[in-house]
């Protein structure tokens, strides 16, 4: 994008003032070089997304944002019900609580090293991984509505993890109002033998080195050391909430003309807070919420269940369990007075900053856990929630590294047994169902994950903690 | 919505008058079928979604009928295609074969295919949806009709 087309406020702060049906700016939080390498199509994007009825203040998005449909990738919006704020199925995106979790696994580099092989085989044998692999679990409708109602909780009740982790869980693993009753059979079907399943695409589960602490008290508060070594998960709510986001968008089309809204882009399509296909949606995507919630508490176990294996006495505990994929209620302040805010993030993670209420004790000091993914040769970071980011972006940072690339371009790039082998000579282990998979991932497919997280802490969003640096990688 | 993207894939047998493509999204995959009528490109498009996920030579081995509704041609499109995305969730398979027969606002559809072999086919990604970004069903100068949009995976 050309930088000229924004007025920029500071060096990270780049805004769209607010033309035709724009009813607040767009303010995109990046440095130069990431807003130049945007495409065009996230200026228009936030744009459009700044004419929907009941935002408020204005129409956020990340430095790793993207090229989305609708929202931008990286976006994130807030609406207020009673001024006729919406809610929309794009705004959350397909992959309803997509998100990633990492654990501490108080092992080192070379604990790892001496089993790497051994170990990566493993994952990947216990960890069902990309398209037509199914999981051990089949759940039965009061099963499926259990687990649609409990999330996590549901998991760790059924023997699948472990009861302190919820702690380090958004929601304490248990999205409140959530409704099985609206999610479609078709919708369950989909999922029926899903659970503990990774996906494809850009989801993973790592074993990540921690390369690098930049923030010492803060690493400290976390429980990361240099050298160290954690397992990182990054999937969500699998076919169960491909299904939601693909019903209720088309129903939202119909909803959004209903109720007289212009959507300069169909994928737009929403429906007001206070309808009854907006409340209904409200119900399903809570359900979802805890579905990816579940799913990732499982893979987490299964993990466990591998690492003890390996290392008999070595604990895999919990650091922090994030969506980036969601819409939820919070509490907000605008113009002096804290409000109750419908915050859509899409591609974006919540960052609490030091002292948030919603903190569990052990994390108030230091602010939330924001876990960027980044490629699996970069590496990824884990971030702190900035005391700024409350008023700069309604407690928002960004989720990951953001593609530079289309798959196409990277599959007329790099051939994906290339990209394995190459790895494995830096001793990064890749194990995939697919070779063309692994080339649609390229590490270099991906924006300068570094320069996206610095851009994070410039602005305010969060501050960095640690780098983490793959060893394992088992990709869908 | 008018969008030019350059196509960067094609099905190697394209003929002049049916065939496919797939054209970039920054995270996504696009595509596009085109044919003589609306039920040929929609199968085209089909063909093309098979090829997101793998590039093997699918088997048509069983036979899945599924049906759909839509108040105009673009939206039948995206539910087309999420139909086809539904089967290959739920029966784990991949479909290599296709036909439509549009009527009015309904579409009946025969998928052809396999079930998903993980060494076989090597599946490199999951569509999640059809998305409405880049929809266009159109019938261009030529009298040929193009139908694509952006899938998510």
């Amino acid at each position: 994008m050309d930088p000229a087309r924004f007025t920029r406020i500071d060096e990270t702060t780049w805004q769209i003032e607010p033309t035709g049906a724009m009813r607040v700016p767009g303010v995109i939080y990046a440095d130069e070089d990431l807003i130049r390498a945007m495409d065009d199509k996230v200026y228009e994007q936030t744009a459009n997304v700044a004419t929907l009825p009941g935002i408020v203040k204005a129409a956020y998005v990340m430095p790793d944002a993207h090229w989305g449909y609708g929202f931008p990738i990286g976006g994130v919006a807030a609406f207020d019900a009673a001024e006729g704020g919406v809610i929309s199925a794009g705004g959350v995106g397909f992959d309803v609580s997509c998100g990633v979790r990492t654990m501490l696994t108080g092992l080192t580099i070379s604990d790892i090293k001496q089993v790497q092989t051994s170990l990566a085989d493993s994952l990947y044998r216990q960890i069902p991984a990309g398209l037509g692999s199914k999981g051990s679990i089949s759940l039965d409708p009061l099963e499926m509505d259990a687990m649609l109602r409990r999330g996590a909780r549901w998991a760790i009740e059924r023997g699948w993890g472990e009861a302190h982790d919820l702690n380090r869980i958004e929601e304490g693993g248990q999205m409140a109002g959530a409704q099985p009753d609206h999610v479609s059979e078709r919708a369950k079907e989909r999922q029926r033998r899903e659970m503990g399943t990774l996906g494809s695409g850009n989801h993973y589960l790592e074993i990540q080195a921690i390369a690098e602490i930049f923030d010492k008290e803060a690493a400290e508060g976390f429980g990361l050391k240099q050298n160290e070594v954690v397992v990182t998960i990054h999937c969500g709510s699998r076919g169960l909430g491909h299904q939601i986001g693909t019903e209720f968008l088309r129903e939202m089309v119909t909803a959004a003309a209903e109720a007289g809204i212009a959507l300069p882009d169909r994928e737009l399509a929403c429906a007001p807070i206070k309808s009854e296909v907006g409340q209904r949606y409200l119900g399903a995507m809570r359900a979802a919420i805890n579905c990816a919630l579940a799913n990732r508490e499982i893979i987490g176990h299964y993990a466990r269940k591998v690492f003890a294996h390996f290392f008999p006495n070595t604990d895999l505990t919990l650091l922090f369990d994030v969506s980036h994929n969601t819409c939820k209620v919070e509490k907000h302040k605008t113009n002096g007075a804290s409000r109750e805010l419908f915050v859509h993030r899409k591609g974006a993670t919540r960052a609490f900053g030091p002292g948030h209420p919603d903190l569990p004790e052990a994390l108030r000091k230091t602010g939330q856990p924001v876990l960027i993914g980044g490629s699996m040769g970069t590496g990824s970071y884990v971030l702190a929630g900035a005391a700024t980011s409350e008023k700069k972006a309604f407690a928002s940072a960004c989720h990951g590294a953001g593609r530079a690339m289309s798959r196409h371009a990277a599959l007329r790039k790099w051939s994906g047994r290339q990209i394995v082998d190459d790895l494995a000579d830096r001793g990064i282990l890749i194990r995939s169902p697919s070779a063309r998979g692994v080339a649609e991932e390229a590490p270099g497919a991906y924006k300068d994950v570094g320069a996206v997280v610095l851009a994070a802490e410039h602005a305010g969003l969060a501050r960095r903690v640690a780098r983490l640096t793959p060893l394992i990688c088992i990709k869908g | 919505m008018a969008l030019f993207v350059p196509a960067v894939k094609t099905n190697a047998e394209a003929l002049i008058d049916r065939g496919w493509e797939q054209f970039p999204h920054d995270a996504d995959v696009g595509l596009r079928g085109w044919g003589p009528s609306i039920e040929v490109a929609f199968e085209e498009a089909a063909l093309a979604l098979t090829d997101v996920v793998s590039d093997a030579e699918i088997a048509v081995e069983a036979r899945i009928e599924v049906a759909c509704e839509a108040p105009d041609v673009e939206l039948l499109l995206v539910e087309w295609l999420n139909a086809i995305i539904y089967e290959m969730a739920v029966r784990s398979m991949l479909f290599g074969q296709f036909e439509v027969k549009i009527s009015g606002t309904q579409l009946q559809g025969v998928l052809w295919g396999e079930p998903i072999d993980q060494v076989k086919h090597a599946p490199a990604c999951e569509p999640k949806g059809a998305t409405y970004t880049a929809l266009r069903v159109a019938q261009g100068s030529d009298g040929l009709w193009s139908a694509g949009c952006v899938i998510d995976v």
